[in-house]
Formats: structure tokens, C-alpha cells, sequence
């Protein structure tokens, strides 16, 4: 009888323990040489009369109001004479398998102003996401998504970094404040590099690409997602255009 | 079994149980630990997911939903909502932030409830061996419970008793370090600057815990549940974890486990006991003229829980004032009664109506379509109008043709205060002439206090009820929260209490008993007096 309670206890205590054989993936990986040279050079442009952004009353923050010296608006639809920023352009469609190499360099975001900067930020899965506070006030980094597990990070003063991973893919993951109901940003998480953000003027760029014909998408917080194909040679360049209406 | 061990002969052949504890070790340990290699969620081993399906369905559903996400037929009612299991975020967490609980996580919240909201304590329901089987059954909602156990965050031990420079520099950090007065406001009752525009994780208007009552924390409300939830966020709310303030140094582990210590503080040592009788202390001198009076810090307050009107439509599950804290004295002339209550907004609010068109679209589809805007803040004391007869009260809800009530209403906005009678809800008719009772109100840091006052002997008492000092008298209460969507005969209700004006102790009940003492001792050595001269006579 008294094997029986042993071994069972002994299973019990090992078998409890156990289970955890897989150590995670990461971050870290060693950078390798790209797929190839060609790269995908491209403008988002905004047709039409660009919506009015609504304005945010940081009346409660002073020391953030200060750094608005216009008055601080909600960019929402960014449109700078006639071009889209903050556009996430991705290929979807084409490329080679991987798995592609996590840049051991992380990501950024930046809570400035009681604003996120940049308000949509591209990451890989695996790689590190760096949120720093550089305003000198309470805020709250809120992740909420769906394919991945959400967090939700006090960051009390200027100067914090907290370091996040991504370990799905997902489109996109969207970041919040509850101190700063305004707040908003966006992060697309990718499996691969093939990704960039429109900037103030619109534009973007692609590289690393073998030669090839890719399916490409756009996404807009609120004005939705367009595709479309381009074809690159080797160690070429290619030019694509998006066109978003208001 | 160890016949052979001991007895100084291994090969002695005699004993029927050769039983070589080495050779056992040998083999069968290392298999164990072979076994152990496999991955093995290991509370899943014994249970009876076929049972905890069973159970949810009978126990659970109705509120979490068949599919677990929250949507269940009584859901509609609830705010907060039911879980939804299907995202695997969970409040209650010895993990960090976006980790998923662990089975005793999930088995605290089972046995325990959330108190303060729908979902009750199953400890006297379910069997350990049900919970369990039901927890595995949850766990089958999300397939993020397919992935490795989650673990507990390392913990240390509390600090002892703080001192009170200690209490003074954890409130500094709640002011200026964490900040925690954003949300949770100065005095903690969830009137923060950002209180207003706070939702849940699905869209839900949610509030900043009003910390000074610990006895409805999520959690628990003792100083380890409050630095747990600090350092682990409550998921799923705009509560965030401090784990990564401590490590970036902003604070010391300490100096959270200081603030916790702090923000228990702020509730009373013990949960407010319900008592039936509100004693009307009697003043010799002048009664507090106002609700900020000190003098009311010597009067003894009572705590009267109050619970969402459900009886007549537009029912209301959700309702903002969960009690109220009154104090009354007199002096023979005047009888003075002063209420005070908690209420993060004051109602009509346009900073909070963001929040009131979350409140009226999640909640009032109910039984009946809401009106558009913020109403104020309401306060309502009635008692019988007629003395009652034997155990007969009138109905609780604004009394009945038979038995009417005489009422004080209070409203926020305008700040005034209606005197008169009614015969059920919405049948107020206003007193004749000029109204007898005086108020005043003030709101500060989320809480109102309100003080009537009012001639025990009115001018008539056919509308208006005389105050008897020595005679009890019923009363109850009504409030409304008009940022929280309450108003006509949405909000709370008590039951019918007791209000007693205290009169002066007569002389005789000290003298009685001292006599009735006398009297027994007297009589009882008179005896043994006669007793013992018997005997000796004898």
C-alpha cells in the first residue's frame, strides 16, 4: 500500500511540475542578410476636402496643453496637402516563406504631449515593442487585442520604458489611455519585415524585397483598407499609389 | 513488506515478499520523471469536463452565457457585466498584467463572488470537486488556456504597522506619484478628473472604485488584495498594474505595499452593521445648524443599505447608492436628520454625459425607453402618515391608497426640497401652505450630505406626521443618481427602518434596580440569618 501513496505522490509532484518544456521564441535573433534588394516606393494620397480633426480639451493637463502651441487637435485623418499619413501598408500577398529573422532593434512608441508618437507603429511578432512616457504626468498604456494577449502598464513618470512582445500576427492592435480618453494608436503585427507607416507626406517605402509580385494592403483607422498588386525585378524599384476619399 | 529488511538475512528465501526497496527506486523513478517531461496541464487531469458543462449550464448560463461570452439572458440587466470567457481576461489575478489566472484565481472568485456585484459566492453550492470541474469547463472558452500554466507573480511580505510619517508618504504617492486621484479623486470615491469617461475593455461605462468601501473590492478588501491588484492591474478595466513602476524605480516595493496600507485606511475597520432603529440623539443645547456643522461629530450615525427599485416599471438592476450613512438629533422642539452618501458626480453633470449615454444605452432598453438627458441627484425620506396599526406598514414604494405616506423630497438641481404626501409612486401632491421643513445641501469630493429640519408638532398633522419623542416611528428612503441614468422611479429604495427620538433616561431606572437588589440581598441573608440562629438554638 504504502508504494501505491509514494509513486502517486511522486507523479503528482513531477507530473505538476512539468509541461514547461518549451522555452519561448524571442526576440534577439541574429540579423541575416535580407531576401533581396528590390523594394516598393509608394504615396497615399487623400482625394477630396480633409475632414476637420476634433479638437481635445486639455484643459486638465497644462503641462501638455503647453507643447500644443496651436491648440491640440485629434489627427485622426492626417492630410498635408492632399497626402494621407499613418497609413500601415503591408504585403499580404507573394513573398517567399519564412520564418524571417526578429530584428533585435525594438519598435517605438512615445506618449508626448498626451499624444501617441507615432500613432501607427509597425512591429514583428517576436520583436520588442519599447513604450516610453515622455510627459511628466500619469499615463496608462492599455493594449487590447484580440489574437495576442493585452496589457495594461502604469507608467507615472517621464522616463519609463516598458518592453512588450507580440507572439501573433494581428491587424491591428490598438492602444489606449484612461487618463487621456483622446488617446489613441495603433500597432500592426507582422510576421514578416515587409511593412512601413505613410509619413506626414504620404509616403513609403519597402525594401528588402526579392524580385516578384507582391499583393499589397493599406489600412486607415477610419477610412478603411485598399490593395494593390506591384511587380518588382531584382534590385529594382517600383512605385505604388494609394488613393483614400474622404 | 519489509520482512526482509531488518531482520539481518537477504537471502533467507522465508519471506514471501522479497521486497528490495533499491531495485524499486531504480526503476520506477526515473520513469516518473520521463512521464513528467510531457507536457501535461495538470489541473486538467482529473477533471470531468462532461460535469463542468453540465454545471455551467445549470448554474452559470443565464448570466455568462451558453457560448461563456457574457451574453447571457440576464445579462442585459447587470452593469458590470457578466465575464466573458471567451477573451480569457480576467480581473482577479495573482499574475501579471494579461497573464491568465491561476486555478486558485479562478477558484477564489467562484467561492467567493465579486461582492457589490451580480455574481454571488458559490462556496455553499458547488463541491470543491464541481468548481473544479466547472473551472475546466471554462477554461475550454478561450484557447489561450491551451498554452503553458500561467504563474503568480513573486510577492514579498507585508511591512508591519505604518507609522504615520508612513501614511503621510503613501499619500503622497496616491496624490503625486501614481496619481491614483486622476481616476479614483482626492478622497477616493471615484470622482477623479478621468472618472468620467472610464470604460471596460468592451465598451461598458464603468467606475473608479470608491475606496472607501473595502467591503465591495473586487478581490477582497484586506491590505495583501489591494497591493495584488496594484501590482497586477485588474485586466479588462482601466486599472493599470504598477509592477513596471516599481521596477523602473519610480517607487519601492515597500512603498506600494505603504499605499495599499493606505488605501485601506480609507474604509472603516469592520463592514457597516445593518441596524433596524435610528436613534434621534437628544441636544440640551443648540441642534448643528448645518450638514458641516461639528456637531454632528459626536452624533452617532447608522447605516441604511439601499437596493435598486425592481418592484415597479422601469425596474433598475444597477443603481449608483448602495447606502446611505444618517444621523438625527433633537431638542424637544426640532427633530434634525442628516444624510450622507457617495456619488463620484453631481448630477446634472455635462462631464459625465459621455458616461449617462453609456448608462441609458446599456441598461434602460429594459422595460422602457429613457429620457435624453442627465436628471439631478434625488433624496427622498418618507414615513406613514397615520400611525401604523399593529404590523401593517405602508407600501415601501411611496405608501398606497390605504395607507399614504408624508415625504421629503430633495432634489440637486434645483436645490430644493418638496413636502407632502403621496399614495404610491408618482402620486406626490404637494403640502398646503408654506412646506415646514428646511434643508441644506453640499457636495464635495464626491459625497453629498444633506440635512433636513423640521417642528416635532407641525402646524396640521392631517398632511404632515408629528415627531413623538419616546415613540418610534418608521421611515425609509429613496435616492437617485442622475448621472447614472436615474430619475422618476428609477434608483434605490430601502425598506422601512425605525426612527426614535431619544428622550432623557427617567430617574426611576436607576433606582429600581438598586432597590430590587437591596431587597433580593436583604431577603436572602434574612434567611440564612434565621437559618443559622435555628441551628444553633437547635
Amino acid at each position: 500500500m504504502r508504494r501505491f501513496w509514494v509513486t502517486s505522490c511522486l507523479f503528482a509532484f513531477l507530473g505538476c511540475g512539468g509541461g514547461d518544456g518549451g522555452s519561448g521564441g524571442g526576440g534577439g535573433a541574429a540579423e541575416t542578410a535580407p531576401l533581396g534588394n528590390a523594394s516598393i516606393s509608394g504615396m497615399v494620397m487623400f482625394s477630396g476636402d480633409a475632414p476637420a480633426n476634433p479638437a481635445i480639451d486639455m484643459s486638465e493637463e497644462p503641462e501638455c496643453a503647453a507643447k500644443h502651441t496651436d491648440g491640440p487637435t485629434n489627427p485622426i485623418v492626417s492630410v498635408t496637402d492632399g497626402h494621407l499619413a499613418n497609413v500601415f501598408v503591408r504585403v499580404v500577398g507573394g513573398l517567399p516563406g519564412g520564418p524571417y529573422p526578429v530584428p533585435s532593434e525594438p519598435a517605438t512608441i512615445d506618449q508626448n504631449g498626451c499624444l501617441y508618437v507615432p500613432r501607427v507603429v509597425g512591429v514583428m511578432v517576436g520583436q520588442t515593442l519599447a513604450i516610453t512616457n515622455s510627459d511628466p504626468l500619469l499615463h496608462n498604456i492599455k493594449a487590447v487585442p484580440t489574437e495576442n494577449r493585452l496589457f495594461n502598464i502604469s507608467q507615472p513618470r517621464a522616463g519609463m520604458t516598458s518592453n512588450r512582445i507580440f507572439t501573433a500576427p494581428e491587424i491591428m492592435v490598438p492602444f489606449e489611455c484612461s487618463v487621456h480618453g483622446w488617446m489613441n494608436a495603433y500597432a500592426g503585427v507582422v510576421e514578416h519585415p515587409y511593412f512601413a507607416v505613410s509619413g506626414a507626406d504620404g509616403s513609403f517605402t519597402i525594401s528588402g524585397l526579392p524580385a516578384g509580385t507582391y499583393q499589397v494592403e493599406a489600412w486607415h483607422e477610419t477610412l478603411g483598407t485598399q490593395s494593390g498588386d506591384v511587380t518588382v525585378e531584382a534590385d529594382g524599384s517600383a512605385t505604388l499609389t494609394f488613393t483614400f476619399g474622404g | 513488506m519489509m520482512a526482509g529488511v531488518g531482520s539481518g538475512e537477504w537471502g533467507a528465501g522465508t519471506a514471501r515478499h522479497r521486497f528490495d526497496s533499491l531495485k524499486w527506486l531504480g526503476v520506477v523513478v526515473p520513469a516518473v520523471m520521463a512521464l513528467s517531461l510531457l507536457p501535461a496541464p495538470c489541473s486538467l487531469w482529473a477533471q470531468d469536463l462532461d460535469r463542468g458543462k453540465e454545471l455551467y449550464e445549470r448554474w452559470c448560463a443565464g448570466c455568462h452565457g451558453d457560448t461563456g461570452a457574457g451574453d447571457g439572458e440576464a445579462a442585459a440587466f447587470m452593469l458590470p457585466r457578466p465575464r466573458d470567457f471567451t477573451t480569457a481576461v480576467y480581473q482577479v489575478r495573482s499574475t501579471a498584467s494579461g497573464e491568465l489566472p491561476t486555478d486558485d484565481d479562478m477558484r477564489a472568485v467562484i467561492d467567493n463572488g465579486m461582492p457589490g456585484t451580480a455574481m454571488p459566492g458559490w462556496a455553499d453550492k458547488l463541491s470543491g470537486g464541481e468548481r473544479d470541474d466547472v473551472i475546466a469547463y471554462l477554461k475550454s472558452f478561450s484557447r489561450f488556456f491551451q498554452g503553458a500554466a500561467p504563474k503568480p507573480i513573486n510577492v514579498g511580505r507585508q511591512p508591519g504597522r505604518p507609522s504615520e510619517d508612513d501614511l503621510a508618504d503613501a499619500r503622497r504617492i496616491f496624490v503625486d506619484e501614481l496619481q491614483c486621484v486622476r481616476c479614483h479623486g482626492d478622497e477616493g470615491r471615484g470622482d477623479g478628473a478621468s472618472a468620467p469617461e472610464l470604460t471596460d475593455d468592451w465598451g461598458f461605462p464603468i467606475r473608479a472604485t470608491d475606496l472607501t468601501r473595502n467591503w465591495i473590492f473586487n478581490g477582497g478588501g484586506t491590505v495583501e488584495d489591494i497591493y495584488m491588484r496594484m501590482r497586477t492591474g485588474l485586466d479588462g478595466t482601466p486599472m493599470p498594474s504598477q509592477s513596471d513602476a516599481v521596477d523602473a524605480g519610480v517607487i519601492t516595493d515597500e512603498q506600494l505595499w505603504r499605499v495599499a496600507q493606505y488605501v485601506r485606511s480609507l474604509s472603516p475597520d469592520d463592514p457597516p452593521q445593518r441596524r433596524d432603529v435610528v436613534r434621534a440623539a437628544l441636544f440640551e443645547g443648540p441642534l448643528p445648524s448645518g450638514p458641516e456643522d461639528t456637531l454632528w461629530d459626536d452624533v452617532e450615525p447608522y447605516y441604511i443599505p439601499m437596493v435598486g427599485q425592481i418592484t415597479i416599471k422601469p425596474r433598475w438592476f444597477a443603481p449608483t447608492v448602495d447606502g446611505i450613512w444618517v444621523q438625527a438629533a433633537h431638542d424637544n422642539q426640532n427633530l434634525t436628520v442628516k444624510l450622507t452618501w457617495n456619488d463620484p458626480s453631481r448630477s446634472p453633470d455635462p462631464e459625465w454625459d459621455a458616461f449617462f449615454q453609456g448608462i441609458v444605452e446599456t441598461l434602460t432598453d429594459v422595460d422602457a425607453p429613457h429620457v435624453g438627458e442627465q436628471g439631478p441627484d434625488r433624496i427622498g425620506v418618507q414615513f406613514p402618515l397615520d400611525p401604523p396599526e399593529g404590523l401593517e406598514l405602508p407600501f415601501f414604494m411611496g405608501g398606497d391608497p390605504r395607507h399614504p405616506v408624508y415625504m421629503w423630497q430633495w432634489t440637486s438641481s434645483p436645490d430644493r426640497v418638496r413636502e407632502g404626501t403621496a399614495t404610491g409612486m408618482g402620486s406626490f401632491a404637494p403640502i398646503a401652505g408654506a412646506p415646514q421643513v428646511a434643508h441644506s445641501a453640499t457636495f464635495a469630493d464626491g459625497q453629498w450630505q444633506v440635512q433636513f429640519t423640521r417642528v416635532l408638532v407641525p402646524a396640521d398633522p392631517s398632511v404632515a406626521v408629528p415627531f413623538t419623542p419616546g415613540e418610534p416611528l418608521p421611515i425609509g428612503f429613496f435616492a437617485a443618481d442622475g448621472t447614472g441614468g436615474e430619475g422618476g422611479v428609477r434608483g434605490s429604495i430601502s425598506a422601512w427602518y425605525a426612527i426614535y427620538l431619544d428622550v432623557p433616561t427617567p430617574p426611576r431606572v436607576f433606582v429600581i434596580p438598586i432597590v430590587a437588589v437591596v431587597l433580593s440581598a436583604g431577603l436572602g441573608f434574612g434567611i440564612v440569618w434565621r437559618a443559622q440562629r435555628r441551628e444553633r438554638g437547635a
